[in-house]
């Protein structure tokens, strides 16, 4: 694996997680901070060797409380750092990512997520929707959440997480699943993409001819914490403004449109041109960035569309923010998999043939 | 007539025009200037970068001219061994209470110290959790009353106290662990020496160096400062010994 | 001649440099500061103060800013 890994000009045959933590190090991730919990210990498994060999960081930590908040430390000083984990073990990361938050940490998460509530099990799942965009930890916070669809998108969206990262100093969730993790596709790693960001203006290197820098959260006067929250929110909204991204097929003249993120969304996609086959006008929106969620796209399909329908592997998560979007102007239904492998393109195509009247 | 020599000043690291927000007599602020002597002394300040922890301790960024990050409760440590992994060039340090540093964040304290993290770190010991009042601690002493212990600890209930010092000199990655007190000016020398020797090491890349200092809190005590110094010596000191519990640099 | 340097406005009034004073020059005095605390005076009017800093490394608010010996 680690031969293969060292091509970067052609495509190689990978798994997600492998991908993921290939991408990161040639993102230029400094440091790794993990625990292991299947279905995604293979990106810490790789760090352990490839970050040793390239005289990086790598720590064992011992729980995820505190491998995410040696990333926290790490990114005070402006380093690119991140920890990888799934579910139940992401829950208990909540904290630090509100601190990461209100620190405003250009911290880097990778969930690949599993079957819950509790210990669940280890299927594929996408139940950690609501964990990633709403959150669990405490306050008003947004963390940016990307969604790949193809273990391509596993390194290309790696890159992009430690860029938006950076750029808005906002902690960001790499938002897979178990499915994308162990599956393996044909994968190029390019060159990291975007440009180095300039952090010399908050990290923290030392008080030297300067005033010391505090990273902070703790705001005692209310006054001070209604300022700092209205700003926090208006990069919220710049990053919504500037960073919203989707993937759109076949919804211009569409009846029926197919909302799904993650590794459903492949389904939805076959499905789709199944039922355009059919003569059923179906098109397909992928949100890549969950939050900025695309919000005002499906609010604009919706004067166009009659039905949207939320393809998920829960039990219907997205399709709030997809109702939210509608807002009434279009029905919005769910065809779902609780846990597991999504639906299947048949299943998809029977409930498009039976929205559309054709049985 | 003789020349005068100044022998005692504001520490350069203390944060010009700034005030301790600890309770009048509380012995936070000898531990802080202290923590502040050294680093002028050692010439560290502009190189070091501070770990803020929650409790009494949250706010020693707004007294230390010294980079900082803010921990949640009990991460300190943490915080501190990614900074320290990240920028090894870092004199990287922790200030903690013994809530932080014990209970909540017993995990991350141990750890740190058995991987040997090459950080300095402080945890002021009071027996008490003060900044919310005055509970029952990790390291409230059997029979003391708090506010979460209205009949005293007792251990059918409670368990037992924690000696801090010498369960991380039992860490093979612990290079210094001491127990000091500011009971007294003597004693406070002898903190500060410790506290020197706990950031030397550092500088040495020697390993984990700790310092647990024994400290008052009057108020949730409801003791004056006098009458804290006195319970130190007399309640605390049979139990939480002061002394150097592991120095692998004493045989150098 | 030696001597200490207080900054009132600093002190809170646990008065433990009083009894830290070997010569006891450290007293309750009359005046009151910001925080409403009767602060700590020094009065060495025998030029007794022997410079040692006790008084200083004892105040847990570094509210004797300056000790000086000669």
């Amino acid at each position: 694996m680690t031969e293969c890994m060292e091509k970067t000009s052609e495509k190689v045959l990978t798994k997600g997680n492998y991908a993921i933590a290939n991408a990161a190090v040639k993102a230029g991730c400094e440091c790794y901070f993990g625990y292991p919990i299947t279905p995604q210990s293979e990106i810490g498994e790789f760090m352990s060797g490839k970050m040793q060999e390239l005289k990086r960081a790598y720590v064992s930590a011992e729980s995820e409380l505190a491998a995410i908040n040696m990333v926290l430390g790490a990114c005070s000083t402006g380093a690119k750092a991140m920890t990888s984990s799934s579910s139940c073990a992401v829950a208990l990361m909540q904290e630090a990512l509100s601190y990461a938050a209100a620190d405003e940490l250009p911290v880097v998460l990778v969930s690949v997520m599993r079957g819950g509530p509790g210990l669940g099990n280890i299927y594929p799942s996408q139940g950690d929707y609501n964990q990633s965009t709403i959150g669990g930890g405490d306050g008003d916070y947004k963390l940016i959440v990307l969604a790949p669809s193809t273990v391509q998108e596993c390194a290309d969206l790696t890159y992009k997480a430690f860029y938006l990262a950076h750029k808005y100093k906002n902690p960001t969730i790499l938002l897979a699943d178990g499915l994308l993790g162990q599956m393996m596709e044909p994968v190029e790693f390019k060159k990291y993409p975007y440009p180095e960001v300039d952090n010399s203006d908050w990290a923290l290197t030392g008080a030297k001819g300067r005033r010391a820098r505090v990273i902070r959260s703790y705001a005692p006067k209310a006054e001070n914490q209604c300022e700092f929250l209205k700003r926090l929110h208006a990069k919220y909204d710049l990053i919504a403004q500037n960073e919203t991204d989707w993937e759109e097929i076949n919804t211009e003249d569409a009846d029926i449109i197919l909302v799904s993120f993650g590794s459903p969304a492949r389904n939805a996609k076959s499905a789709m041109r199944k039922a355009r086959e059919m003569g059923i006008k179906v098109g397909v929106l992928r949100p890549i960035t969950l939050f900025p969620f695309p919000s005002k796209r499906i609010s604009e399909l919706a004067n166009t569309a009659k039905k949207f329908i939320s393809v998920e592997v829960n039990m219907g998560q997205m399709i709030r923010d997809v109702k939210l979007a509608v807002n009434g102007r279009a029905q919005v239904e769910l065809l779902n998999r609780p846990v597991g492998t999504p639906p299947s393109v048949e299943e998809i195509v029977e409930k498009l043939k039976k929205e559309s009247g054709i049985v | 007539m003789a020349e005068l020599t100044q022998v005692f000043k504001v520490p350069e690291s203390i944060k010009k025009g700034s005030k301790f927000s600890f309770c009048p007599g509380c012995d936070h602020g000898v531990a802080v200037r202290l923590v502040a002597e050294v680093l002028d002394e050692l010439g560290i300040r502009d190189n070091s970068i501070l770990v803020a922890s929650i409790g009494c301790s949250v706010t020693l960024y707004d007294f230390l001219e010294v980079d900082s990050l803010e921990a949640p409760h009990g991460r300190a440590l943490a915080e501190a061994t990614g900074i320290k992994r990240a920028r090894p060039d870092k004199v990287v340090f922790t200030y903690q209470g013994d809530g932080d540093f014990a209970s909540i964040g017993m995990a991350e304290s141990l750890h740190c110290a058995l991987r040997g993290e090459n950080v300095t770190a402080i945890c002021i010991n009071n027996t008490t959790y003060g900044m919310t009042g005055g509970q029952l601690g990790p390291t409230t002493l059997l029979g003391q009353v708090t506010t979460t212990s209205p009949t005293g600890r007792n251990i059918d209930y409670y368990g037992y106290p924690v000696k801090i010092a010498e369960h991380i000199a039992l860490c093979d990655g612990t290079a210094y662990s001491a127990r000091v007190s500011l009971d007294s000016v003597p004693n406070i020398k002898k903190a500060k020496a410790a506290i020197k020797k706990a950031f030397e090491n550092q500088l040495n890349g020697v390993g984990f160096s700790f310092v647990e200092i024994l400290s008052t809190c009057p108020t949730n005590w409801k003791k004056t400062p006098q009458q804290a110094h006195a319970r130190v010596r007399e309640e605390m000191m049979p139990v939480y010994k002061l002394g150097v519990y592991k120095d692998i640099t004493e045989n150098n | 001649m030696s001597h200490i340097v207080i900054d009132k406005e600093r002190c809170k009034g646990c008065y433990l440099c009083v009894d830290e004073c070997p010569k006891k020059l450290l007293k309750v005095g009359e005046s009151v500061n910001e925080l409403g605390v009767r602060t700590v005076e020094f009065h060495d009017p025998g030029h007794e103060c022997l410079g040692c800093a006790m008084c200083a490394r004892r105040c847990p608010d570094i509210a004797i800013t300056e000790v000086y010996r000669g």
